[in-house]
């Protein structure tokens, strides 16, 4: 029970008329890699958009590291610098160098003297290679390099949790395998991460179980070797023949 | 079908023909420009008219060869002279500037006067500088008496200096000066120039103010940030105790041991100066107020977006001149009998929440252009709603609409004249009073070339500094 790093129970969500989200139950033990899958549209961003808050759900109860999240819930900064995320878009800040980019929430929201802050990032860029960028912006690097900042950013504030939303998505094909290792090194490390891809060959190498995710339901749940081996249902089947 | 031929052989021929034919034409226009000479006078009169053209024309017609090789006429052919149409507007447009120079320059230098001190020193047909040089102190000063003229010098040169020690230093401290220039140092010159220790009780506690609160945010950057908030809490009132039991000025000056400096009432001053003080204070206040709007209008609680829209609609919707003139008249009559503010201070603080209104919209239009996902991106990295905007978005949105903003404040500094409805007579307010004077009636040209020359150096320097910020905030590739 306490290895439950997150649970979410019984979470409904729609946008206006439309359902996204299901009846989606889901726990999360410490350390475990979990790949979400499946077609687009299918509530898997929202899902994990939920997790950190940035989409908040109408039913049901989501709780992450012991905190229920909610409408009342008063340090939901707190629990977001413990959630760290990285986007299909990048999403770093344009007007700031890459160290900035790292070092910005570190001393602004953990309060960390900023020489300190700067030794952490130089590590965590060294880490997925990018430590000769440091001092340029954004915007002269290329999409790879501007996603492995993007997961150095998250990683600076030393989250319990990592979220990629489809953090490949948006890259040349060429430039996936640098980000891949860079996630695959930290999934080594010993990091919960939940990872929405469709990178099925990132799946079958970390990932301790995949969870299939179809109109907002988890059609299924399984070990990564039995969801590859024998999927059960009849549309993870046809996803995945689909796809491989 | 082509009239000549023009081929590699002859090329060169038609290249000295063309720009010999292109010099006659301008040559004509411009001895008869400068120098009444109609070298064509025995022609009919409207062939004399159009010669220079048909000439000119011909010339381009001869020098327009595709790829000739030669890069500087490759560049003429290519912008000013592609086609027929387009070398008739080109002789046309040099025609009209060489006919406009002489009566310009005429009115401007030549046949303008500047030497003496009356009206009849003028007896040129050109501009009366004269007329610029005797008023010049009105225009620059107003009303301000000359003998305390060195306030607001010393003043303004205070705050170039500033400006300049700003400019030179350290990325360390121009955070710290900035600081200074816009939240201190204007207040402290306004009341410099307005009365320092003068005036009675009131002047002299509101002084002692200023004074204490300057000293100690000077003192306070050399104290560590462990003791900062001890320090703010205690030093400044201290300082203002010391001020105001311990030194005595004000027993001083009653016994006239030293003097403080003559209470100068607002609607003395005026001039130029008057139009960089409302110039400035309107900037400083009516960017943060309109930050505020802006941020508020996309709020997500009801009753703060509410006001806020209701706040930018209100002031967008009433005329500036309006906003004066009630602030001058109807503003006075809802306050209490006793309580007293300043027509000038009325004045900055009603153009200020007029212009805040423009700016807030301009930055709502920053705010909306960036992408969610550098709201996503600062969320989930555990910032709040102002760490977001203060580090996060407002960078950035601001960066966006330098050239929106520049211009509201551009429109800002040349809406200042209006000021003349409350009674304020800034430059323009003192041509216009200088141009009634019996003594000088008939120079209002020469007032308003002056004013106009005056503004567009202000204007310019402002658009130019506007662009420099662009260029220094890109961190495109």
């Amino acid at each position: 029970m306490s290895n439950q790093i997150i649970q979410i129970r019984d979470v409904n969500k729609w946008f206006g008329e439309f359902q996204v989200l299901k009846n989606i139950n889901l726990e999360v033990e410490k350390n475990k890699k979990i790949v979400v899958c499946g077609p687009s549209g299918s509530g898997k961003s929202t899902l994990i958009r939920c997790i950190n808050r940035l989409e908040e759900h109408q039913e049901g109860q989501i709780i992450v590291d012991g905190n229920e999240l909610s409408e009342n819930t008063k340090n939901i900064e707190k629990i977001r610098a413990e959630v760290g995320m990285v986007f299909q878009q990048f999403n770093l800040f344009p007007h700031l160098s890459i160290l900035d980019n790292c070092t910005l929430a570190p001393i602004w929201v953990k309060q960390m003297p900023k020489k300190d802050a700067e030794d952490l990032a130089m590590q965590h860029l060294e880490k997925v290679q990018i430590a000769d960028q440091a001092l340029k912006y954004p915007g002269q690097l290329s999409g790879g390099q501007q996603q492995r900042c993007a997961i150095a950013r998250a990683l600076c504030m030393e989250p319990k949790i990592m979220l990629f939303d489809e953090p490949t998505s948006a890259l040349d094909p060429e430039m996936i395998k640098e980000v891949l290792d860079a996630m695959v090194n930290l999934a080594k490390a010993g990091m919960t991460m939940i990872v929405v891809t469709h990178e099925m060959g990132f799946a079958k190498e970390v990932a301790d179980e995949v969870i299939f995710m179809d109109e907002g339901m988890i059609v299924e749940r399984a070990e990564t070797k039995e969801f590859f081996a024998n999927p059960k249902s009849d549309r993870t089947k046809l996803f995945l023949s689909q796809i491989l | 079908m082509k009239f000549v031929n023009i081929t590699k052989d002859n090329f060169n021929n038609y290249l000295y023909s063309g720009i010999f034919l292109i010099f006659i034409s301008i040559l004509d226009v411009f001895l008869n420009s400068f120098f009444s000479i109609n070298a064509t006078s025995f022609l009919p009169e409207f062939l004399s008219f159009v010669l220079p053209l048909i000439i000119g024309f011909i010339g381009l017609y001869f020098i327009r060869v595709e790829h000739s090789g030669i890069k500087n006429l490759d560049i003429i052919n290519k912008n000013i002279n592609t086609n027929n149409f387009n070398a008739i507007l080109t002789l046309l447009i040099i025609f009209v500037i060489i006919k406009s120079l002489p009566p310009f320059l005429s009115w401007f230098i030549i046949d303008a006067n500047i030497a003496g001190d009356s009206k009849e020193a003028c007896t040129g047909t050109g501009a009366c500088w004269t007329y610029i040089k005797i008023w010049l102190r009105r225009f620059i000063y107003g009303m301000y008496p000359n003998a305390e003229q060195w306030r607001i010098n010393l003043s303004f040169i205070s705050l170039t200096a500033l400006g300049l020690v700003g400019f030179f230093a350290t990325e360390k401290y121009k955070k710290y000066l900035t600081l200074y220039y816009v939240v201190i140092y204007p207040f402290i010159s306004f009341l410099f120039i307005y009365f320092f220790i003068s005036g009675g009780r009131i002047f002299f506690d509101f002084s002692y103010g200023i004074i204490a609160a300057a000293i100690s945010i000077i003192l306070g950057f050399f104290i560590p940030n462990k003791f900062k908030l001890y320090y703010f809490l205690i030093v400044p009132i201290t300082f203002y105790i010391l001020l105001k039991y311990v030194f005595f000025f004000e027993e001083y000056i009653e016994l006239g041991m030293i003097e403080g400096l003559v209470w100068v009432e607002t609607g003395a001053w005026g001039g130029l100066s008057l139009t960089f003080i409302i110039s400035f204070f309107c900037l400083i206040f009516c960017f943060p107020i309109g930050m505020a709007l802006a941020l508020g209008r996309r709020s997500d609680f009801p009753l703060i977006r509410y006001i806020c829209i209701g706040f930018i609609e209100f002031w967008r919707g009433v005329p500036l001149i309006t906003v004066l003139f009630m602030s001058s008249v109807m503003f006075p009559m809802f306050l209490p009998q006793d309580v007293y503010v300043d027509k000038l201070v009325r004045c900055i603080i009603a153009i200020s929440l007029f212009e805040a209104a423009y700016v807030a919209e301009v930055i709502r239009g920053g705010l909306q252009a960036l992408p969610r996902g550098q709201y996503d991106a600062a969320k989930s990295l555990g910032m709040g709603y102002w760490k977001m905007h203060i580090f996060v978005i407002l960078p950035q949105a601001l960066k966006l609409v330098i050239p929106g903003i520049a211009n509201t404040f551009l429109a800002l500094v040349k809406d200042t004249p209006l000021i003349f409805v409350v009674g304020l007579l800034e430059i323009v307010g003192m041509l216009n009073l200088a141009k009634t004077n019996p003594e000088w009636l008939g120079f209002a040209m020469e007032g308003y070339v002056f004013a106009a020359i005056i503004f567009w150096i202000i204007c310019y320097a402002m658009s130019k500094y506007s662009y420099n910020l662009e260029i220094k905030y890109k961190t495109e590739r």
